[in-house]
């Protein structure tokens, strides 16, 4: 596809966007009273935004980054990770959890070929260790997913997506990337190629098999404009692209949904039985 | 027509019914300090928006005790606010209260229920079946509800009726961030919507929208008056809570009919004529949704 005809990923206004997640994060928090929040730091454009945002809505002194490195990480992990909370003016913490994940990984019997199960432990004893810190400082863990890793399941259910709120959730990669630039996010941060880091040199882009510019083109017409196939292929988007990507966002949709519960009673937790998470507040 | 309307932006809590009604005592101690005349609060102000099954939990009949309270305090200011009311048969409406007097003097039951995106209402309301003018103390108001609005049939058919001002409880949630203006596209719509009902139905426009979140979606304020040329005479900020006091009289209401004679000339004899004709034609209406009266 040359470039003059590729379709453009969304657009998102940086002070609108800024304005209504400090918010969200302020008044989300508190009505819950809560006034403290906590969330992992991987070196990442993610990660750097939320610290960002939670900077702003509670104050510095009350967001904690913690970096979580496994001895295998990048070490560039740890340095732009350190540099985001110094950016943010939060605190900062390093917690390797190495000798758990190993410990996890021999457990397990793992071997050198299972890079996603141990890619998976590792997002998971991450989970662990800022539940637990948000147990002892009495704070909120926060969410980093994106919309387009949520909606192409590129992450680790009960790992990384596991959150008590997460602002960015409905921005895809690029406006993350937008939002970021707006507020100063440093640039060795926003030119790193997106990494889970869970092995050596692995990119998202590359697992995934295209660019987030094109996905989140792709993804913002058919989920949020609801586009017809036709006129997807209209706007020039191949249609094996279009398959694949339609078939990978409904794979993934049990990631983005609570465990299904066996009907039997008249009011089934959640099926019919539906309360908003904020009820009595 | 001469008075100050008090427009209360409130962040109701979600199913806290007895906090909310002690904060309505609140405001309105506040909108009397001011000189109100009219209180007027969001959509759902006793109880907040997003209720599910508690929909059926926190409704009240009319004549519960916190209803009573409300309209016990409207002996010398009138008060507009919001509740679930379940009717002697059990239905549950989306409704708004207008007291004067010490007593209820209308009851405004949402017409049109949105239940699309993250919308529910059709769920569990039933759609009131009444788009009647308030003659009040004040003036002659149409009261109508947030989505009531979007249906220039509802307005419409206030207008017929020759009310001078518009109440319209609210509790819009803010979407739409891809946008190059200073607003989020629902809030945009909004604004387009009630200048155009003000300069369509020459009348005033008082829109209470409510400001929180509830799980994550934004209410969006931004509570706002507009004079009956379409022109926006005041408005509440976007994010807090805020009273906006504002002064209304029927001189500009007189001036847009004298300029602009709408109302005189709005043929309701050939809308019926049309309508009727159009309800009868089987083709007419395919593909539309034509109701269950069609």
């Amino acid at each position: 596809m040359p470039e003059s005809t590729l379709p453009a990923p969304p657009g998102c206004n940086e002070a609108l966007a800024e304005k209504v997640l400090t918010a969200f994060l302020r008044e989300e928090t508190s009505k819950v009273g809560f006034s403290r929040a906590v969330l992992g730091l991987s070196g990442g454009v993610d990660s750097a935004l939320v610290a960002e945002l939670a900077a702003q809505a509670f104050g510095p002194e009350n967001v904690l980054g913690l970096a979580l490195p496994h001895r295998n990480s990048a070490p560039e992990s740890l340095e732009l990770g350190k540099e985001a909370a110094e950016h943010a003016g939060i605190q900062f913490e390093v917690v390797d959890v190495s000798a758990i994940a190993d410990a996890h990984a021999s457990a397990g019997n793992l071997d050198d070929q299972d890079r996603l199960r141990f890619g998976n432990i590792l997002a998971r004893i991450r989970m662990v260790a800022l539940y637990d810190r948000s147990a002892k400082d009495g704070s909120l863990v926060l969410g980093t997913s994106n919309k387009s890793e949520l909606l192409l399941g590129y992450g680790t259910i009960h790992g990384d997506m596991a959150s008590a709120l997460n602002p960015i959730g409905d921005l895809y990669k690029t406006q993350v990337w937008a939002l970021s630039r707006h507020l100063g996010v440093p640039l060795g941060i926003l030119d790193r190629p997106p990494t889970a880091d869970l092995w050596e040199g692995q990119t998202d882009e590359e697992e995934l098999g295209f660019t987030y510019q094109e996905v989140d083109a792709l993804l913002h017409r058919m989920v949020d404009q609801r586009f017809s196939r036709k006129a997807l292929l209209d706007a020039g988007f191949a249609r094996d692209f279009i398959e694949k990507v339609e078939g990978i966002v409904r794979r993934n949709q049990y990631k983005r949904r609570p465990p299904l519960v066996a009907k039997l009673a008249n009011r089934t937790i959640n099926l019919d039985y539906r309360y908003a998470r904020d009820w009595g507040n | 027509m001469e008075f100050q309307a008090a427009l209360c932006q409130t962040k109701p809590a979600l199913g806290n019914l007895d906090q909310n009604l002690s904060s309505h005592m609140e405001w309105l101690e506040k909108a009397a300090q001011e000189g109100a005349d009219l209180a007027l609060f969001p959509e759902l102000s006793l109880t907040g928006y997003l209720l599910r099954d508690l929909t059926q939990e926190i409704a009240l009949p009319l004549d519960a005790d916190p209803v009573k309270d409300l309209v016990a305090r409207s002996r010398d200011m009138s008060i507009v606010f919001g509740l679930v009311e379940e009717s002697p048969d059990h239905r549950f409406f989306n409704s708004a209260v207008f007291a004067e007097g010490g007593e209820i003097l209308h009851v405004h039951r949402k017409a049109f229920l949105p239940d699309y995106g993250i919308f529910e209402e059709g769920r569990y309301f039933a759609s009131g079946n009444q788009i009647r003018p308030i003659q009040s103390r004040l003036g002659k108001f149409g009261l109508l509800i947030c989505e009531d609005a979007w249906h220039l049939s509802a307005g419409w058919l206030q207008f017929l009726q020759g009310v001078d001002a518009f109440l319209i409880p609210a509790a819009s949630p803010a979407r739409g961030i891809d946008t190059d203006e200073n607003e989020m596209s629902s809030e945009a719509s909004w604004r387009t919507l009630r200048s155009g009902m003000a300069m369509f139905f020459q009348a005033w426009v008082l829109h209470c929208n409510r400001v929180g979140f509830e799980d994550g979606a934004m209410f969006w304020g931004g509570s706002g008056v507009v004079s009956p040329s379409g022109r926006l005479e005041a408005e509440a900020p976007g994010e807090e809570e805020h009273m906006l006091v504002q002064a209304i009289s029927g001189e500009p209401v007189r001036r847009a009919r004298l300029q602009l004679p709408l109302l005189r000339n709005a043929r309701p004899d050939l809308i019926r004529r049309q309508l009727a004709q159009i309800l009868e034609d089987p083709d007419a209406l395919k593909g539309a949704e034509a109701g269950d009266d069609a």
